[in-house]
Formats: structure tokens, sequence, C-alpha cells
């Protein structure tokens, strides 16, 4: 569904993306884990067509997207949910979902208002309140169900978990995975390696603007690899929290 | 002062239907102020642009309705035309004088200086048409009624005036707030690169803010010109200063800050006009202003970071 070939994008003289490549296919759910820096957002900018990239190319299906107006690329149906959310703070949280009806253009809806409070219902109770007064969380569902409302062929997601509470991060990718259940094709960008892994069936590992891994979500989570390099941290920081300061031995 | 207020005041009866009189003749002129300000204090409010070519707008509507009646066609038509003149000309404003300097990311100081110019380009084209001179609309363009009731004079022009500012506020507010192209707008004011990913034309709202401000000053125009029976090419400078005034007063990049604004402004400005001697009109508007600004630094509907965005839900 979506084709990147050697993909090459800079910010006045630093490259942050050389020469990426990497495909999703319709259905599919995939990761695009990695460090900060390692020009995850960048990436999507450049689906998007808020960058433009300098060499390389992207198609979403048979057709040519490079360098295409950011507009009409989300009127195509390629969404990006991102990075920080992005809801609009004075208006809304119904004002906000009905914004994301823009990116329909002529196309017919996947996911009416009624559709999206199915999936977050704290949505229908939060309907006339102000977006920013929502919680992170709450901010995030709401991101989500904004770009669902332009009914989405391809989901791009920047670091949904971003700023979340474990629980709540569960329950975001929960909705990810129903979604994705439904048949949503999504691209899940991620520094929160492990659940990103546990929720996805392929994964890329992005460093420096290079891939260097990609493969099974699940065989990347046991590569000694990608084990050492991405996840053995956290799992360090997790066990050194989850113990006791003056606890057993 | 007290003399002249005690010389037009036989009782207390007829002295209430004073006051009255000019409190309608200050929301009158605060209507038109109003459609004036509107349009200034939606493209600094949603763009961050002070466009101080706004008041050359405003003289272009009246030279409009001007030159439409003067070829011998109804001034409803010369209203109309005065409207979308003023609309397209604040788009061509935005093309010429802010589109570059948007782009460069150096809007805000550069657009002030731009603006001076368009301005000075557009007096000096409305000069060389009129050979300098102020021109009136034949007698009899608007027809002259007068009507009364409870003491209090009104005339059609005003009751025209009034009804003119009144739907343009209410078709801006509407457009503004409850169609999806206004939320668009304000999606790009609020955040552009947000409002791009949902599928907004960030160009397409700009053609739309500076349209409907342009054409909200051209409908001033015809209005100014047809209350003062005089257009001139300089007969915007007054408005751009009082539209500054107006849009502090209720608040940098407020909507509803600049109606009551510009209604307050009017009453001030009639009350101050009518009843102390005429060289303090000016000191005592400024220096309500002033006194606002104390106790309101932000302008009676401002918040500290200006924006359209927050006008209503
Ligand atoms: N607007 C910009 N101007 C200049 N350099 C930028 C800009 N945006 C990103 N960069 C640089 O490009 C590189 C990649 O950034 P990018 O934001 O794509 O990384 P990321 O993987 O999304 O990181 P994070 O996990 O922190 O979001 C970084 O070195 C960053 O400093
Ligand atoms: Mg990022």
């Amino acid at each position: 569904m979506l084709t990147i070939s050697n993909l090459s994008a800079s910010y006045s003289g630093i490259q942050a993306l050389r020469g990426v490549s990497l495909d999703v296919a319709q259905g599919e759910m995939v990761a695009l884990i990695g460090p900060n820096g390692a020009g995850k957002s960048t990436l999507l900018n450049c689906v998007s067509g808020i960058v433009a990239p300098k060499a390389g190319s992207i198609r979403l299906e048979s057709r040519d997207i490079t360098g295409q107006k950011p507009w009409l690329v989300s009127r195509s149906g390629l969404l990006q949910v991102p990075e920080g959310r992005q809801v609009l703070p004075e208006m809304t949280v119904l004002e906000n979902l009905r914004l994301g009806l823009t990116a329909l253009g002529t196309r017919p809806a996947t996911y009416p208002l009624a559709r999206v409070h199915e999936l977050f219902p704290v949505l229908a109770a939060r309907s006339a309140q102000l977006a920013g007064s929502l919680s992170g969380g709450e901010q995030q569902m709401l991101a989500i169900g904004r770009a669902l409302m332009g009914a989405p062929r391809l989901l791009l997601l920047d670091e949904p978990s971003l700023g979340l509470a474990p629980v709540l991060v569960q329950q975001v990718f929960a909705a990810l995975q129903r979604l994705n259940r439904d048949g949503m094709t999504i691209l899940l960008v991620e520094q929160n390696a492990r659940q990103a892994l546990e929720v996805t069936s392929r994964a890329y590992v992005l460093e420096q603007g290079q891939v260097m891994f990609g493969g099974r979500s699940a065989d990347l989570a046991q590569d000694p690899n990608v084990i050492a390099l991405y996840l053995g941290q956290e799992q360090k920081r997790e066990t050194f929290g989850a113990k006791p300061v003056n606890g057993e031995p | 002062m007290w003399e002249a207020f005690d010389v037009g005041l036989p009782d207390q009866a007829a002295g209430r239907a004073m006051i009255a009189q000019q409190l309608l003749n200050g929301l009158v002129s605060g209507g038109v102020y109003a459609l004036f300000a509107l349009g200034f204090t939606l493209v600094f409010g949603l763009h961050g642009i002070l466009n101080l070519a706004h008041g050359g707008v405003l003289m272009a509507g009246a030279f409009i309705a001007y030159y439409t009646v003067q070829a011998g066609l109804p001034l409803a038509l010369g209203l109309v035309l005065a409207i979308i003149g003023g609309g397209l000309l604040s788009v061509l404003l935005e093309f010429t004088a802010f589109r570059r300097l948007r782009r460069s990311g150096e809007v805000e100081f550069g657009a002030i200086i731009s603006s001076i110019g368009a301005n000075l380009v557009l007096v000096t084209i409305a000069q060389r048409i009129s050979h300098t001179q102020v021109m009136r609309f034949p007698f009899g363009t608007f027809p002259i009624v007068i009507y009364q009731f409870l003491g209090v004079r009104v005339s059609a022009l005003q009751l025209f005036m009034a009804a003119c500012s009144l739907v343009l506020v209410v078709i801006l507010t509407f457009c503004l707030y409850r169609t999806g192209a206004g939320r668009q707008i304000r999606a790009v004011a609020s955040n552009e690169r947000a409002a791009v990913l949902v599928g907004t034309n960030p160009n397409a709202v700009y053609f739309q803010t500076f349209f409907l401000s342009g054409a909200l000053a051209g409908a001033a125009g015809v209005l100014v010109g047809l209350a003062f029976n005089s257009i001139h090419f300089m007969m915007g400078e007054p408005y751009l200063l009082r539209g500054f005034v107006v849009i502090i007063l209720g608040g940098l990049g407020s909507v509803p800050g600049a109606m009551l604004g510009s209604l307050l402004f009017g009453m001030i400005q009639t009350l101050t006009i009518a009843y102390l001697p005429s060289g303090l009109t000016d000191a005592i508007i400024y220096s309500i202003l002033f006194l606002i600004l104390l106790v309101r630094p932000n302008g009676l509907l401002g918040k500290p970071a200006a924006g359209v965005m927050r006008g209503r839900r």
C-alpha cells in the first residue's frame, strides 16, 4: 500500500534520512522504532508532504505522491496523527472531530462520528468540553478520532504513547489493535519499542536516518542486537523501578 | 460646559430623550466602526498581520459605490460591488504585500511596512482618479426619511446602516463559528500544521479571511460615504486610527471584543461631541482608552495571547 524507496531528507545541510526504504501492505500494522533524533518524525512528515525529500520516492498504491502538497496527501486518505497530538485547544472536542472531516474531500466516510464515539466513548462524554482541558490520554484519543473522521486508508501515528501513563498507553494501543482488526492499515512510530513490538506484526528499526533492522516484530523482540540496543535499557529501568530500595536481596 | 447642558434641557424628559438620541446615534456609528474593525482584527487575530492598508480598502469601497451611482446604476448595486470589490482588493493585498513575507516567517513587522506602502499606492491612485476632489453622492441617492418614536428621531439611512452592520456581522460570525470553512480558518490560525494534516489548504484560508475582511471594509466605506456624504481619497485614514483604538479597547484579535469596542467607541464619541466642548473629544476618548488599559491591559475581552479562536465555543 505504502512503498518508500531510498528516501533521503535533510534540514539545512543536516541529513535526517539516508536512503530509507520500507513498505506497509494493505491491512498491516507496522512499527517504526528508534531512538530520539533517528528521523522517525521526519519520515512521516516526508510521507505527509510537510518535509520535502531530497531524493527517493513515496508511493501510495501505484501512485507516486513524492513532494505532493500536504493537504492533498491528507485528502487522498493518508492521515498522520502528529507527535504531541496537536489538538486545537480552543475548540471543543466535537469541533476538533468535525475538523477531521476536511480530509474526506469527496471520499465517503468510513468512521463517522458514532463509530469514533464507540471506539473512544470518552470523546462522546466530553463532546462539548474544550480540547485543551482534556487529559493527555484523552487528547491522544481525540487526535486519533480526528484522523479517523477523515476516512484514512493508511493511518500514520507519531509516538502516540508519548507522555502517557502506562495504563493509558495500554488503552491507546488496544484501540489501535482493534482498528487494525477492523481492517485499518497502520504505521506506528514509537520510542516505546517493547510495547510497539507487542502490538504490531512487522517492524523497522531506524537509527541515524537509516533502517538498521527490519522483520517480524516477534523476531525483532528476540533479536539479541535489538534487545541490547533498544529493549535492554528499558528492561533495566523497569526492574530498577520495580525493586524496592531496601527490599529483599 | 454645564451651561450648555442646561440650555439644551428644558426638562428632564427631554433630557432623557436627548441622551437616548445620542446613544442611538452612537450605536449606529459604532456599527460602522464594527464593520471596519472586525476585518482589521480578524486578519490580525488569525494571521498576526497588521494590515495598515485596511483604510485604503474602505476608501476604495466608497469610490466603487460612488462611481456605480455616477454611472446611473442603483445604490444597492454599488453596495454589492463595493463589498465584492473590497474583498478582491484585500485578497490582492494578501498576494502582493503579505504572501512572500509570510513565507519568509518575518510577517509581523514586515507586514506593517509593506501595508503602509500598499496603502500609499491605493491613496495615490484614488487621488489621481478623483483629481483630489471631495465627491458627493447625487442628491436623493438615499431617500431622506425621518421616523420618530418615543421622542427619538431615526433616519432611514441610520436604520439602513444599522441593518447592514448587523446583517454583515451576523454573517461573519456565522461563517467563522458555524461552518466547516470557519472551522478551518480558526484551525489554521491556531495551528497551521495540524490544520494542513487534516486536509486544509492554508492558501484557500488566507484567501477567505482576506476576502471577508475586505468585504466588510468595502461595505463600511459605502456607509461612511453615505452618512457624511463626503467621499475623498483620504477618508480611510481616520478610520484606521479609530480601528486601532477599537480593537485595542476590545482586545487584539478578539471578534466579540472588536464588536464591543466599536459600539462603546461610537457611543462615547457621540456623547462627548454632544455634551462636551468639541476640542475635548479626542482627549476624552483617549483618556478612557488609557484608563481601560490600566485596568485591563489586554483590552475588555482580550487575553494575554491574542486570538480569534476564543470567541465562542
Ligand atoms: N525542523 C528541523 N530543523 C532542523 N533540524 C531538524 C528539524 N526537525 C528535525 N531535525 C533534526 O533531524 C533529525 C531527525 O529528527 P526527527 O524529529 O525526525 O527524529 P525522531 O526520530 O522523530 O526523534 P524523536 O523520537 O525525538 O521524536 C534530528 O537530528 C533533528 O535534530
Ligand atoms: Mg519524532
